[in-house]
């Protein structure tokens, strides 16, 4: 579904991502761990382009971002979330979850509304269809951020750290969003903190450090033999 | 000194027939500065470089020069490439348009600025493009950014307004040097068409403070 190839990113004179090789399959659930810094967000945001490659190549769902590719139709199958859950705060929550299907996949807007408020009951939210953002809480803002993803029926979504931003009594809400997404078979590329999520929803723990992925394995394996210091002592750290 | 009161008193409602002609050359100027400044705004920010260079250019050359030369340029200047005279009507909305245009599409440019880079992000990887983003997430949001500016421009506008009084348009400050031409009352009539002008400023800034207002409680 994902298929990196020795990809660098460099923001000026600083070289973020030094030579990353993935390949995600599809329906598998993918957690990337690492230290502030480590490059790991940036990996992620090279997956949609948001950050653009300074070389290698990424290829998404057969669609090879870094050639001349349309961008904005490739965008279509990769769903993201943010930390910062980034919903429109001008619009109320249908409307959030509306846009991007009608505009850009010019599907009716009846049809659209009735994925809306089919998306806002499985993330648990159906009362809050006319609710703007602000009035929401943040793991309320997520859970729409996540549903306006999904509305697009994307073929991969991405997150990026969607808890970090959270209060802790809201966190939980939001994984299990995530967890029921995982088990109905959803390709995902996780950013995350949560070391309880990764073991349990992960099909795979990547240990990003420096701009180079350290580690890799099932994460119950890495979680329990490490096999790298660094990975050691970043766990050590954490858990 | 004497203060011809009577004379006040009976040019005063010229002078206000004046000050509505001058309110409509604003309004209309301010609307055409609007759509204009709203694209030049975001060709200032577009991700196209010359599109970028054209907005610069227009707001460097509109700004960079006065006013009322720029009045001169398209009322006596452009009938001699067009070899045809120009109405002075719509030589003032032109100019005052243009120019206001300039301030306009600076203020956008803020206004668009100030908005979370996180905005266009999210609309970016929905998959809409950088102008439906635009359109549908950034703009709608900047305005509201951008009313008490766009206010202090509409004041701005009104009063640089009188400038097109030297090309004989008979606005509220034409008006006044007609009828002082008429009375020699330059002391009566000049203060009461600053009272006008100050009255029309005032309540246009309360009527800017009050709509600011009712938008940030929704």
């Amino acid at each position: 579904m994902i298929d990196i190839k020795n990809l660098h990113k460099s923001f000026g004179e600083h070289e973020v991502l030094k030579g990353i090789d993935l390949h995600i399959d599809p329906q598998e659930v993918v957690v990337i761990i690492g230290p502030s810094g480590s490059g790991k967000s940036t990996l992620l945001r090279c997956m949609n382009l948001l950050e653009e490659p300074t070389s290698g190549t990424v290829v998404v769902d057969g669609i090879d971002l870094t050639a001349k590719a349309d961008i904005n139709k490739a965008r279509e199958e990769i769903g993201m979330v943010f930390q910062r859950f980034n919903l429109f705060p001008h619009m109320t929550v249908l409307h959030n979850i509306m846009l991007a299907p009608v505009k850009v996949r010019h599907v009716p807007r009846a049809e659209a509304e009735a994925t809306a408020r089919a998306l806002l009951e499985r993330v648990g939210l159906s009362d809050k269809a006319d609710a703007y953002p602000p009035q929401l809480s943040g793991g309320q803002q997520q859970r729409v951020a996540i549903a306006r993803a999904l509305a697009m029926k994307p073929k991969v979504m991405l997150f990026d750290e969607p808890t970090s931003a959270l209060d802790p009594e809201m966190v939980n809400e939001v994984l299990d969003v995530m967890k029921g997404l995982a088990n109905d078979g959803m390709t995902m590329a996780v950013v995350t903190h949560e070391m309880g999520f990764a073991r349990e929803v992960g099909d795979r723990l990547l240990f990003v450090d420096e701009g180079r992925i350290i580690e890799q394995g099932v994460p119950q394996e890495v979680f329990e033999n490490p096999q790298e210091d660094r990975t050691r002592l970043f766990l050590s750290k954490v858990l | 000194m004497n203060l011809n009161v009577d004379l006040m008193v009976n040019s005063f409602p010229l002078l206000v027939v004046g000050a509505g002609i001058t309110i409509q050359i604003t309004a209309i100027s301010v609307g055409l500065g609007l759509i204009i400044g709203m694209f030049v705004g975001i060709a200032r920010i577009s991700q196209v470089k010359l599109l970028r260079a054209l907005a610069a250019v227009y707001i460097d050359f509109l700004r960079g020069t006065p006013l009322l030369v720029q009045i001169f340029l398209i009322y006596f200047a452009l009938p001699v490439v067009l070899g045809q005279r120009v109405d002075p009507f719509l030589a003032a909305i032109t100019a005052c348009g243009i120019n206001s245009g300039a301030y306009i599409a600076e203020i956008f440019r803020a206004g668009i600025q100030a908005i979370d880079a996180g905005q266009m992000e999210a609309g970016r990887s929905l998959g809409m493009t950088w102008p439906q983003t635009m359109r549908h997430i950034i703009v709608p949001q900047a305005f509201k950014n951008i009313i008490p500016p766009l206010g202090n421009e509409f004041i701005a506008l009104l009063k640089d307004s009188s400038l097109v009084s030297v090309i004989g348009f008979e606005e509220l400050t034409r008006r006044g040097q007609l009828i002082i031409a008429r009375t020699y009352g330059s002391l009566e009539i000049w203060i009461c068409v600053a009272i006008i002008y100050l009255v029309m400023t005032l309540t246009i800034s309360r009527l800017v403070a009050y709509l600011e207002k009712r938008l940030d409680t929704k």
